[in-house]
Parts: C-alpha cells; structure tokens; sequence
C-alpha cells in the first residue's frame, strides 16, 4: 500500500476572468486518508469535479496510476478507478436503497446488455448488498432512497460512489448537515473506509478532520497553502491565520 | 445477507401466490388484450387499441422511463407504416418480411432523429424531436410518387395470409385482430425484457439523477440515443400493423398532432406502468368515439379531461389504480 497513485501538476482553472484554481501541484500515495480543507471560496469543490472529471482544468494535468486522466470524458473516471461522492445529496430519489447501489455497481460491466435480467446477476446484486452492509444500511434496502433520513441518505451516497471499488474514493462533504450523533456514525464510517483504499476528504468540520487524517492539504483562494501532518497544520501560522482562527469552536 | 444464495432470495421477494402472478405482466397484458374485442363495443376500436397501444407503449420507453419528453414519435409510428406499405406495394415483398424491414428502416431513422436530438436537453430535446419529425412529414408529402403525397399511400391491401401452412382471410375482422396482436405480443415481450434487463437500470438511473448517473460511469449521451433507437423502433412496429390494418397509410399519421395523441394517451394510461399504454389509448378512443357522437368539437373535451389528468392524476388511470391497490414493485 504505497507509491504514487494521483499525481497532480501545475493544475488550474478560470472560470471567464476568475481564477478558481491556480498552479496545484500535490500527489497523493496509495492507502491513506487525506483531508482537503481551506475556507469557502477556496476551490476546493472545483478541485474535486477535476478529480472526477466532471470539470476540465484549463492547465496542467493529471496522472492516474502513471495515465493521464486529461480529456477522458467524466463517465470514464470511474473505470479508471475513481469514484465520489457529493456535498449536496446526489441520490436516484425514487428507486430503492438496493437498486441505487446495483445500478452504481452493474456500471463497470453490463451497462448496455438489453437482454439479461438484471434480478438473476446475483454477483452484482451481492455487490451492492456488500456495499449497503458496509454503511449500515441494508436493513433499509428495499425502501425508496427518497425516504430515507438525511443521515441514511449521506450513508447511501458513499455506498454508491464505494460499490464500484474505487482505489480512489473522493467524499466531499460526507457530514454536512448532519447532526452530532449521525456524525459520530460517519466519522466510524470514514476510519473503516480508510482502512482499505485512498480516501480523499473534503471537510469542514476541523476537529473531525484533523483527529481523523494522516495528512491534510490547505488550499487558499485557489492556491496551496500548506500540505503536511495534522500537527504541522495546527501550527502552521499561515494556516491559523486564514482558517483556524476564524473557525474556533467551529465543529 | 451477502451469500449468493440469500442475495438471490431477496432480489425476487414475492415468488409466490399473488405476487408471482402480478410479475407475469407480459402474460397479463396478452391475456386482457385477448378478451378485449368482446370488451369494447367494437371490433374496430379493439385493433386501434391494440395497434396505438404498441405506438404508446414504445413512447413509455422513452418518456416515461427514461424522462425524454419527445414531440415526434409519430414519425416513427408513421415509419413503420410508410415502409410497410412501400415494401408490399412497390417491392413486392412479402407482408410478413415487410414487417421487420419496416421496423429496421424505422429504427434506422431514430438513429438518425436521435443522434441530433440526445445532445439537447429538456424543452430543446422536445422541440427538436418536433421539428426534425415535421420534416420527416414534409419529405413524405413531397416524395409523392413513394408515399401518395396527400392522399396517403394506398395499392398494398393484404387481404390473405398464410399462417404456417394455413390460408387465413386477412378481411376477417377477428382473424386480422389476432395476427395483430401475436406483433403486440412480440412488442411487450421485448419491452419487457427491456426494462428488466440491466440496460433498464440505466435509463431509470438516468430519469432519476442524469448527472449522478453519469458520475457512477455510465455514458449518458450513448444510452439516451440506444433508448431513443428501441422506442422507435417498437413504435414503428405499432405503425406496420396499422398499415396491414387499414390497407393505406394517411399522410396524417406523420403529423404532430398525431405525436400530440401519442402523449396524452400516455399520460392518461399512466407512464411508467406496463399496461398503461393500453388503458391510455383504450381511454382516449373510447373519449373520441363517444364524444364525437354528439359533437364535432371532441377536441375541447378531451383537452379539458387531459388537463384534468395532468393536475388531478399526474400518474393516469393505470398508475393511480396500481398505487390505489398497493402494487407497486412490477408495475404491471
């Protein structure tokens, strides 16, 4: 569980005349978890939808595993073996708990098959109960996502993105709007998912994110400002000026 | 719970008594459209039943599994026809290999509506399906020496086929119905296959969340124009049957307002349920036969009950009868 996986290189991007991003430079090794954080307005949900193809940098690129990720269409992501998941619930509404996981997991194989009936692809079907286990919430699996709570509903977003057993798991968010005790079941979550495979945490919540990441990478007005241990964040006099200070007793 | 087995058991909860039956909607739907001739008043409104009821059924693809408004659908019922009639009249070929060549030239040109109209989205989508089916109108009214211009297309009457080895009088209103509706069979056999095929999946995943749908891996554009191609495709089927039906092709048939009744019936039946394109164009004949009974303006009434459906009943007759009973899981 080590080496290079993402290597990120002079990256950025203009929206018109703004600058969203500008000249990141950072690369992420294999099996660890690793927190984004900066102010809002900082980029980091434009750093993100590049991660996940959903956005086009206007410089630099991206290496995958040594490929390069730039001008692959956003649905190919996911084959290579990155997966998210979204600050604002992104869920398909009214199908079932189970049938929003096995329609993330049939789509690396058997996406345009007509013909099979998709209830007897027991292996998939398997898949997505593994991946509705894995976040508590296979008791619910033959509900509508719809009426799930909000917490149950953040839970559903990461089986989905984690059923497709990304080497790469990108979370933006994955406690917003969540209670103390949902995120206490999220924070569980989050240390079992970071056993297994790279994780990628955007947060908010500071206590949460420095007590849970190996290493943290600050990002400020679009550029990076401090990348390092939780420790050497905490200290860091940049990162306490622009962040820190401003968000005592915050989370 | 993760075992194969175990998986195996809930992915197919009611394989037994009531809810085993309630699956065979297939065999459901052949079994009501069986009896229907002796249900109507009138042999004549049971074949268009059947024959708008494939048409509608092929647009529920599109529209009400898949969320795709589109306002051309005619072209294809009227594709299906079209070829039929040309390959019988002009080519000589046989009516039951005009048929599947009717349906592949048809899905031929869905290909081709689809691949400009897929890139567009919401009421784009609509009002290109719209114009590029205009066209396709316009070009059969010019292309008069193939299709009759305005007097439609006429010269193929099939009066008798040969079934196997049997000799079958095609005049015969109850023979023709049920040759018809072994090609309505067909049609819901594959439409049912389907949508319970992984590909099924996706086009739900796509109504339900297309950017997430996306992000999960699937190629969107794509599967918007293979779902585009199968509506079509079995729509234009319903458009062979009518040709071998009436034995002409009104020019009519191409028009929009013709796309328009293909979306009220959905809508009255019930997108989204299997057999509600057939109560849906059940529903909208009987409408039109009684009301025009009385009045030749039909039309204002039946715009007033389909704005009645649309705010009272958004889920149609079929639909809100299938939730009012609790079967929700089949939708048959």
């Amino acid at each position: 569980m080590s080496g290079e996986l993402l290597r990120i290189e002079g990256v950025g991007k203009r929206f018109g005349g703004f600058v969203a991003l500008e000249d990141i430079t950072v690369s992420f090794a294999a099996g660890q978890l690793t927190s984004i954080i900066g102010p809002n307005g900082a980029g980091k949900s434009t750093f993100f939808n590049i991660l996940s193809g959903a956005l086009t940098p206007t410089s630099g690129t991206l290496h995958f595993r040594g490929r390069e990720l730039n001008g692959l269409p956003q649905h190919r992501f996911v084959h290579q073996g990155i997966s998210r998941s979204y600050q604002i619930t992104n869920i398909f509404p009214d199908l079932s708990v189970h049938e929003n996981v096995r329609v993330a997991a049939q789509a690396l194989t058997v996406s345009y098959d007509i013909w099979r009936n998709r209830a007897r692809l027991t292996e998939l079907n398997a898949r997505a109960d593994a991946a509705l286990e894995a976040v508590g919430l296979l008791g619910k699996r033959g509900e509508l996502a719809k009426f799930l709570s909000h917490g149950q509903q953040r839970a559903l977003e990461i089986a989905i993105a984690l059923v497709s057993e990304p080497e790469l798991l990108l979370l933006d968010e994955p406690t917003a709007g969540m209670g103390p005790e949902e995120t206490k079941d999220m924070v569980a979550l989050l240390e079992r998912l970071a056993e297994k495979r790279t994780v990628l945490l955007v947060e908010h919540k500071m206590k949460m994110v420095l007590g849970l990441s190996k290493r943290v990478v600050v990002l400020h007005h679009g550029r990076l400002l401090a990348d390092g241990a939780p420790d050497e964040i905490r200290s860091n006099p940049e990162v306490r000026r622009v962040y820190l200070g401003q968000s005592e007793g915050y989370g | 719970m993760t075992s194969p087995s175990s998986g195996e058991a809930v992915a197919k909860p009611s394989s037994s008594g009531l809810g085993w039956i309630l699956e065979q909607r297939v065999l459901l739907s052949i079994a009501v459209l069986a009896v229907l001739p002796w249900l109507l008043p009138s042999q004549a409104l049971a074949v268009n039943v059947l024959i708008y009821g494939v048409v509608v059924m092929g647009y529920n693809l599109l529209f009400g599994y898949t969320g795709l408004l589109s306002f051309g659908q005619a072209a294809f019922f009227g594709a299906g026809a079209y070829f039929t009639g040309i390959a019988i009249g002009r080519y000589g070929v046989p009516w039951f290999a005009a048929v599947p060549i009717a349906v592949l030239l048809s899905t031929g040109l869905a290909a081709a509506i689809g691949i400009v109209s897929t890139r567009t989205r919401g009421i784009y989508f609509s009002m290109v399906t719209l114009a590029l089916a205009q066209l396709v109108y316009y070009v059969a009214l010019q292309a008069s020496s193939f299709t009759g211009g305005e007097n439609g297309l006429r010269g193929f009457t099939v009066d008798r086929i040969n079934l196997f080895g049997f000799p079958v009088n095609f005049l015969d209103p109850v023979n023709k119905y049920y040759v018809l509706m072994a090609f309505a069979a067909l049609a819901m056999w594959f439409q049912s296959r389907i949508l319970n095929s992984p590909f099924g999946a996706v086009i739900e995943a796509i109504r339900e969340n297309e950017q997430r749908a996306r992000a999960c891996g699937y190629d969107v554009e794509r599967s918007k124009l293979i779902v585009f191609m199968l509506s079509g495709a079995i729509s234009s089927l319903g458009g062979c049957m009518l040709a071998l039906h009436l034995s002409i092709v009104p020019l009519d048939l191409l028009h929009y307002q013709t796309s328009g009744m293909i979306v009220m019936m959905v809508l009255l039946g019930g997108a989204r349920s299997f057999f509600g394109p057939f109560v849906g164009a059940a529903s909208f004949l009987i409408l039109e036969d009684v009301i025009s009974l009385w009045t030749p303006h039909w039309q204002i009434f039946v715009g007033a009950i389909f704005v009645l459906f649309v705010l009272f009943l958004p889920k149609g007759i079929w639909g809100t009868l299938l939730d009012t009973l609790g079967i929700g899981k089949a939708r048959p």
